[in-house]
């Protein structure tokens, strides 16, 4: 079956997690509900459990990023596995090695689950095809984030922490909020929210900040940050990346922060006990205001404990697939 | 076919008439989930003592792992007291192989070094495949190999025994 999902095996487990979008509700639940026993492993004298003990993860990370490779690190050891970071840029990629020629050996070394992030879209994609058309179904990969296509387990954590904090999704209006267009935390962030059934999703910025046909997505549009926060249970800020500053998409970083930075002002249009996220790393002064990061509504550390548990889940399901 | 089970209720009233002269005063209660959770409920209940409860999933630490993978419903593990130095009752509602208690225990050494673990059972029903015996059983039964011994709760609390085909668990 040439068409069915590589994210699932043929039993319909998840073996690779590429994206979250067309995955069934039933996996991404699976995964949340996983997560939580391991939340509290954080809280052990020993803070590991042995299930991926004798295991190689490989962190394949082509595009630079200290935080999430970190919390892979730290999720894989605390299930015991080995991890192994390949530093891609100063190693043979750049002597000219195809990306699935460095997965073969990869493989021949034993490795049982790589976890990668590529600037290019869809190249976890090809290397979980490439792994099922060798027949190494033993073998999984796990997107750390794919140019500006998806970033599942970032999705997933978002998702751990409004459930955490708000429970069901039914009941709630979600608001993501700024560079949505080149964001895969947000692609990913309202795939989840809407295959769980969130009552409304919303995307607040500027029309150059947002993807063509967002609408498509099941998303609200909002340019008027007001308007956009009104009754919202979730805020979700995402990071203006300072290389877009210099294109022109926008004016200027301050002209932004009038517009659609996050302060305590704007806050109280949304209910009073809304949760604000953000996936880190802010940038304080242009997307969202110190007060309201450092303030008594925003979860944005209990977010990066969080995609421990979550990203220990993750891995724990796929290598005992 | 529930014919030869014993009554849930009457087996563990038998086991708590054993563990009452025997226990110490300040032992801590584990449960294994889901049927020795209930079970350390109603002992804690039921016999005298100040004994602190804690409940036990052994999922992460199952040596199955490699072959059937997580499967949903892990619960989170609460010991909710200092392990190191503590006495500790583990308890579940049937022993057979003795691998859930091996997990079990490998689990509670995660959380420190305790002094001494007893093990208290409803039922015994033989076919151990590690050198592991309960210090405290309700009752010791002969299951064919292919059959699960399974504990039930009622919404009322009222424990049942009953039996399955064999899966895996």
């Amino acid at each position: 079956m040439p068409n069915r999902n590589p994210q699932l095996n043929a039993d319909g487990a998840l073996t690779h997690l590429l994206t979250l979008e067309g995955l069934p509700p039933a996996v991404i639940r699976q995964i949340l509900d996983t997560a939580v026993p391991f939340v509290g492993i954080a809280e052990r004298e020993v803070k590991k459990v042995p299930l991926l003990r004798g295991k190689a993860v490989f962190n394949l990370f082509f595009e630079n990023s200290t935080r999430t490779r970190t919390t892979f690190e730290i999720a894989a050891k605390r299930l015991s596995a080995d991890v192994i970071n390949l530093n891609i840029g100063a190693s043979s990629t750049s002597k000219g090695e195809t990306l699935l020629d460095t997965v073969d050996n990869l493989v021949a070394m034993d490795a049982d689950l790589f976890v990668v992030r590529h600037a290019q879209s869809g190249a976890p994609h090809l290397i979980a095809s490439h792994l099922i058309a060798k027949g190494r179904t033993h073998v999984h990969v796990v997107n750390a984030g794919d140019g500006r296509h998806a970033h599942p387990t970032q999705g997933l954590l978002d998702l751990y922490t409004i459930r955490h904090y708000k429970g069901d999704f039914a009941n709630l209006t979600v608001a993501v909020v700024g560079d949505v267009l080149h964001s895969r935390v947000a692609r990913s962030l309202i795939h989840g929210l809407t295959t769980l059934g969130t009552a409304e999703v919303r995307v607040i910025g500027p029309r150059t900040l947002l993807p063509a046909h967002v609408e498509s997505m099941g998303v609200q549009v909002y340019e008027d940050m007001r308007l956009g926060l009104a009754n919202c249970d979730v805020v979700v800020m995402l990071r203006l990346q300072n290389e877009r500053m210099k294109g022109a998409l926008l004016p200027s970083a301050g002209e932004y922060f009038k517009h659609y930075g996050l302060t305590m002002d704007k806050l109280a249009a949304a209910k009073e006990d809304v949760i604000v996220m953000h996936p880190g790393p802010m940038n304080r002064g242009v997307e969202i205001d110190s007060a309201v990061a450092d303030g008594a509504r925003s979860v944005i550390l209990p977010q990066v404990t969080f995609g421990i548990a979550v990203r220990m889940a993750v891995m724990s399901i796929l290598a005992g697939a | 076919m529930t014919t030869g089970l014993p009554d849930a209720e009457g087996t563990l009233h038998e086991l708590i008439e054993r563990m009452r002269p025997a226990v110490a005063y300040d032992a801590a209660f584990v449960g294994i989930y889901s049927g020795g959770a209930w079970l350390a409920e109603r002992l804690a209940r039921e016999i005298a003592g100040d004994h602190p409860l804690g409940f036990i999933d052994v999922s992460f630490y199952r040596d199955d792992y490699a072959t059937t993978g997580l499967k949903g419903g892990t619960k989170r593990s609460e010991i909710p007291f200092d392990v190191t130095g503590a006495t500790i009752v583990l308890i579940d509602d049937v022993l057979f192989t003795g691998r859930s208690v091996r997990a079990a225990i490998n689990e509670l050494f995660d959380f420190g070094r305790p002094a001494s673990i007893e093990l208290a059972v409803l039922i015994d029903r033989g076919g151990r495949e590690l050198p592991i015996e309960a210090t405290y059983a309700g009752a010791r039964l002969a299951v064919a190999r292919d059959q699960n011994v399974v504990l039930s709760r009622d919404a009322a609390g009222r424990l049942s025994l009953g039996i399955e085909p064999f899966r895996a668990s």
